[in-house]
């Protein structure tokens, strides 16, 4: 293969002692000194601390004045100091590659507690990598050009900032957003904790923002459906659903809203919880982004379950005009582009209260979600602000129950982070609205935040009563004239240590947020992982936050946990500083630990290809031969033991290499 | 004709004949048998679980084996405390080696063995679930249309156990009423506490919980309470007297849901027990049956 295998084999051994990390269960110096022995090795050290300056130079210094020509160190685990020594190796002239390490730290010292036998299994250990190192052969890093454009998934508040953080730096960004407008649950809010600030006067100008910004590519009403390629080169395929507009004509006048058949709202607004009504054909709320109306086929006269009929006499069509946006004959369509980082920012979904039916959402119509609440007193919400109750009545009285759905060993174990916070705004906001007595009742109350205790000490200074203990049930079972006709909430109070009976005109269950209903189809799409509970799984939950086991993808916000505002964009602009800093690199180094086939040994018999669990492997039809693509390979090996023919090889870990390594352990003094 | 082991346990051969006279006819209309098991036992229940959990088990244990003996694949309880024990025990079997070791020895001493995965059904399950509302509704004769019942179903059935309705609101008897063509009122309490053997022991406390679920069943306009549980019949319908003499009177029937059943089905209120209750039923509205 080339000049090295004629060579005669020079190894350089080092132990470290890592302090006495090592040194206090190994006998460091003894194990130098017996492998200083074996055959092919012409020098053999200890030293305190291997990765140090001087311990690198050391191996830099030892290359030029022994001839060496491949290199051991007996340390700790790779994860940590491989490229370390590896650079070294290559500051002294060699390939990297002839570079071995063992790991006596985790694998030996910290995990035994005899010091001999410590020391005779590092002895093995040290063996079977000089046995190894032998056969070890020159390898190039390959480097890979990064596609420098950039996908957000979902645009909701971290969609919308990692999206135009990306954009302000010169990116191209592609936001996908599966509803008719971004803006995802914020839009909804009408006030944000701890500050008050109007969630739709700090949203929308960013959603605006997003929506004309020229470096985004705003696909509203569109999902992903398919993901190929590897870091740095994704081809990922849109659905877009058809709105039956054409949204580069559509000038958002509603002029077509205005004049639909239908005089009045009659259908379901999706936007407002299902408090309000809207027509077929729609806006979902006034600050939507992109302006454009969206018509609903389930409900549009000129369709019937969904197929165009025509039977409408379409006076949309004739209010819109010379501009002729409308197009009932719209499909589906699929689009493809290509990027070099995938940002996912999904969200999440409030619990449905239905699950606890002791709570009496659903079949007591003044029990409502927190989220519908949010709409009751939001200025452009069904009722303009105005808390009212479903038969019109203004609520004297409020109850707030906590962490419904969370916390909880029969629904959702975590705390939603959200809740109690989210709980004490509507409550300022109702009381503040109606004026009404309000109870809280709590388990604990959670306001780590800045700001957040405060607000609490201000909602107690503002008479809003708080009890602790989780609510058992909420009835209109009455046992009193006073609770005659009202919602009873039945509660033990574990601070006064009663169990109480309080009659409310309006309950308020505090959602928790858990994964979105097909978070485990989007996990696959784009190969990540879910922890236990749904949510997407971070890398490291300390110091890869954003990061997804795939290499250039990145999470955001509620998709991997629960999450306030200010963290979902502290987290956004997180993992897209991320997606920059693989972008602006140009490329990526490809470790070339592969695998690849011998072309004359593969019989085609497929049985690798569905093993791969980076599909990385394809078949040729023309050679009848399988296809390594190198860039997606991960180096894992489960093909090479698979192949019925030995006809996969992996760098670093062929047979002889593996071999030579079995039989160093084996090998006794 | 589907046959399946049954447990009628102490009460229904007395305070609670008239579930046992209903809930056989009931049945065999459907085509379904039960046969009653050789030799049965006490399940266990009343105060012997209180004192030692584990011999109640054993006790419970040996009607297990007995049932798994007749070769049928399901055992049906229609009293809620047998239901809850037998249940119970199979739960410690499967779930305690220790618990289970007492269990096997004790059975080994009388020549006998349990699984302790022999299913233990109540009848109201498997009247909805594995007759069907379908067959149910089939049978009617006599529709139970306008006649008001509320709901009850009493703790034991979906505590701690849920294993076929929700547990803090069951609606299998709901569904199964409304098939008869009853109204089935809005009921809240429809799991509450009935006062249990507390009627007995703390007659104060226990006249209480008796007396709160025949108030909301009377505010709710319900004609008659359906009931799934021996004890809970005794209680809500024995002690109108004292419950009136401390906090008014409170008179409405509770029946048994099979009882409901035979009367839609056409059957005869004698042969069904209805004149043992201390409330009688008002005569049906409907016409007799066609």
């Amino acid at each position: 293969m080339d000049k090295h295998d004629n060579e005669e084999i020079r190894i350089g051994f080092y132990i470290c002692h890592c302090g006495s990390n090592i040194a206090a269960m190994v006998d460091c110096p003894e194990v130098a000194k017996t492998i200083g022995a074996l055959p092919g090795v012409v020098l053999s050290r200890d030293y305190k601390y291997m990765c140090s300056d001087p311990g690198q130079e050391l191996i830099r210094k030892d290359i030029a004045e022994f001839r060496l020509n491949r290199v051991v160190v007996a340390s700790c685990s790779p994860l940590l100091h491989e490229k370390t020594f590896r650079s070294a190796v290559e500051a002294g002239g060699l390939n990297p590659y002839f570079f071995h390490m063992v790991n006596i730290r985790e694998h030996d010292a910290w995990v035994h507690t005899d010091k001999g036998e410590a020391t005779k299994k590092a002895k093995s250990l040290a063996r079977a990598a000089i046995r190894r190192v032998a056969k070890h052969k020159a390898l190039e890093v390959k480097q890979v050009a990064i596609h420098p454009d950039v996908l957000v998934v979902g645009g909701g508040i971290a969609g919308i900032h990692a999206a135009m953080t990306m954009a302000n730096a010169g990116k191209k960004v592609f936001l996908v957003e599966r509803e008719p407008s971004i803006g995802g649950h914020m839009a909804k809010f009408d006030k944000t904790f701890p500050t008050l600030d109007c969630a739709a006067c700090i949203l929308t100008p960013k959603m605006s923002e997003a929506g004309s910004h020229p470096n985004i590519t705003l696909m509203t009403y569109s999902e992903v459906v398919k993901m190929d390629g590897y870091v740095g080169n994704y081809t990922v395929t849109i659905k877009r659903k058809p709105r039956y507009i054409k949204e580069e004509l559509c000038t958002g006048c509603q002029e077509c809203i205005a004049k639909c058949i239908y005089k009045e709202p009659r259908f379901r607004d999706e936007f407002n919880e299902g408090l309000g009504k809207r027509k077929p054909v729609y806006i979902p709320f006034p600050q939507a982004t992109p302006q454009v109306v969206v018509i609903d086929p389930r409900v549009c006269m000129n369709f019937k379950d969904g197929a165009l009929t025509n039977k409408c006499k379409k006076s949309c069509v004739t209010a819109c005009g010379e501009k002729q946006a409308i197009d009932f004959t719209q499909q589906e369509t699929l689009q493809e582009v290509k990027v070099g980082a995938i940002i996912v920012t999904t969200g999440f979904q409030t619990f449905d209260p239905g699950r606890i039916p002791q709570y009496g959402y659903g079949r007591y119509p003044n029990v409502y979600t927190a989220l519908e609440v949010e709409r009751l007193v939001n200025a452009s919400g069904p009722t303009a602000g105005h808390v009212v109750l479903r038969d019109g009545r203004e609520p004297k009285s409020i109850g707030i129950i906590h962490c419904v759905g969370s916390r909880d060993r029969l629904t959702n174990r975590w705390c939603s982070r959200v809740c109690c916070m989210y709980s004490m705004k509507l409550a300022h906001l109702l009381k503040e609205h109606t004026g009404a007595e309000i109870y809280n009742f709590y388990i604990d109350i959670r306001a780590p935040g800045k700001g957040y205790e405060e607000f609490y000490d201000k909602l107690l200074d503002e008479g809003v009563q708080f009890i602790r203990g989780r609510v058992g049930e909420v009835t209109d079972w009455a046992v009193s004239p006073e609770e005659e006709g009202r919602l009873v909430v039945r509660v033990e109070d574990t601070l006064a240590g009663c169990v109480r009976r309080i009659p409310f005109d309006m309950v308020v269950l505090a959602t928790g947020l858990e994964p979105k209903s097909d978070a485990q189809d989007v996990r696959r799409l784009f190969n990540m992982s879910c922890g236990s509970e749904g949510f997407f799984l971070e890398r490291h939950p300390k110091l890869a936050p954003v990061s997804t086991f795939s290499d250039g993808i990145y999470i955001a916000g509620c998709c991997q946990g629960p999450r306030d505002i200010p963290d979902t964009v502290a987290q956004a602009g997180a993992a897209a500083a991320e997606a920059l800093a693989l972008i602006d690199k140009g490329y990526i180094e490809q470790e070339p630990n592969t695998a690849h086939i011998l072309e004359d040994d593969c019989c085609g018999c497929k049985s690798c290809i569905p093993l791969c669990p980076y599909t990385a492997i394809t078949f040729d039809a023309a050679k009848k031969k399988a296809v390594i693509n190198e860039a997606l390979c991960k180096g894992c090996g489960t093909c090479v033991a698979a192949c019925p023919s030995g006809s996969i090889v992996q760098n670093l870990f062929d047979d002889g290499e593996i071999f030579s390594e079995i039989e160093g352990v084996l090998a006794h003094d | 004709m589907t046959t399946y082991s049954y447990f009628p346990g102490c009460s229904l051969k007395g305070t609670g004949r008239a579930y046992e006279e209903s809930l056989l006819p009931v049945l065999r209309a459907l085509d379904v048998e039960l046969e009653e098991l050789d030799d049965w036992n006490c399940c266990g229940a009343t105060a012997y679980m209180a004192v030692d959990e584990v011999r109640a088990c054993v006790i419970a244990s040996r009607n297990l084996a007995l049932a798994e003996r007749t070769g049928h694949k399901e055992l049906i309880a229609p009293c809620n405390a047998c239901y809850l024990v037998l249940n119970k025990t199979e739960h410690y079997m499967r779930e305690s080696p220790s618990v289970n070791g007492v269990i096997q020895n004790a059975l080994k001493e009388a020549g006998l063995a349990s699984s302790g995965n022999l299913p233990v059904r109540h009848p109201l399950d498997v009247l909805v679930n594995t007759v069907g509302l379908d067959a149910v509704r089939r049978r009617v004769r006599r529709s139970l249309k306008g006649l008001k019942v509320a709901p009850y179903y009493g703790c034991q059935i979906v505590r701690p156990y849920s294993t076929f309705d929700d547990q803090f609101n069951p609606t299998t008897m709901d569904r199964l009423l409304e098939a008869l063509g009853c109204t089935v009122v809005t009921f809240p309490l429809k799991t509450r506490c009935c006062g249990g053997s507390l009627t007995g022991t703390l007659p104060e406390a226990g006249l209480h919980c008796s007396h709160v679920i025949l108030k909301e069943a009377l505010r709710r306009g319900a004609d008659v309470i359906a009931t799934v549980c021996p004890l809970c019949q005794f209680n809500l319908d024995s002690y109108h007297d004292k419950i009136a003499a401390k906090w008014g009177a409170t008179r409405i029937p509770t029946v048994y849901f099979t009882q409901l059943m035979g009367l839609a089905f056409g059957m005869n209120e004698r042969e069904l027990g209805l004149h043992r209750g201390f409330i009688p039923m008002k005569p049906l509205e409907t016409s007799s049956p066609e």
